[in-house]
């Protein structure tokens, strides 16, 4: 498990494209620069989705982990 | 950003299946930073519509898989192809299909379109609707939610000659 500390969690288990990447650029934006969210979603697409979105906005995706079919995500705000 | 992206799209098709794309493009490509305008042109337009009643017609698109909604997951797999002469000729069919194809958005946690306009408008993605085909088709801006701009081609253009991708759905 991962030991960074997450100042938001949100869980988008059951959501499919594109809602994980709307809700969490909401949640993103709640954010201060530095902060972690933690996001949580079943969607397998949104792997490479989420990998995407950080690249294009500038969000570090700290990790993505995946454990009986939910990914993991940690993203840290730019 | 110094270099926003910029996404610009025609949304020519009013049906329940065609009005997916333009929306979740558009609310997806606010989510990643761009911009994002979308262009309500012919059946489009009934998108911008306070209630929308968007169906679908199975009629029509023949490599449509009609799945159901319910039962086991083997069950639900199961493709079910309904020769046109049926779902043509037989009342109530697209209400039904639309039912089914809500129902099985909705059980795969896919967003409806309410909710992906929704979200569009509050990303800030821009809405024009074409004033020829309104004063055409006889829609009326009261109809239509708030926000939308009005214009016509010259408007759509002037933003697209910049647009790093433009798509005509």
């Amino acid at each position: 498990m991962s030991e960074i500390a997450s100042q938001m969690e949100l869980n988008c288990e059951g959501l499919n494209c594109p809602l994980p990447i709307l809700k969490t650029k909401k949640a993103i934006d709640s954010l201060n620069s530095g902060e972690i969210l933690k996001m949580t979603a079943t969607d397998p697409g949104s792997v490479n989705d989420m990998a995407s979105w950080a690249k294009r906005t500038g969000h570090e995706l700290v990790s993505h982990t995946e454990s009986s079919n939910v990914h993991t995500f940690l993203i840290r705000k730019k | 950003m110094a270099d926003t992206k910029k996404l610009a799209i025609i949304a020519s098709q009013g049906s329940l299946d065609w009005a997916y794309p333009p929306f979740i493009l558009a609310s997806t490509a606010a989510a990643m930073d761009m911009e994002a305008v979308i262009f309500f042109t012919f059946y489009g337009l009934p998108l911008l519509k306070k209630e929308i009643d968007a169906k679908v017609s199975p009629h029509s698109n023949p490599a449509m898989p009609m799945k159901m909604p319910f039962g086991s997951k083997e069950f639900q797999s199961m493709n079910w192809p309904i020769p046109n002469m049926i779902s043509g000729n037989m009342p109530g069919f697209d209400n039904m299909a639309t039912m089914l194809m809500k129902e099985t958005f909705k059980k795969k946690g896919v967003a409806t379109i309410e909710q992906l306009r929704g979200m569009c408008q509050e990303f800030g993605v821009r809405f024009i609707a074409c004033q020829m085909t309104m004063e055409v088709f006889g829609f009326e801006k009261e109809g239509f939610i708030d926000g939308v701009e009005y214009g016509g081609a010259a408007t759509f253009l002037e933003y697209a000659a910049d647009a790093n991708i433009s798509l005509f759905i």
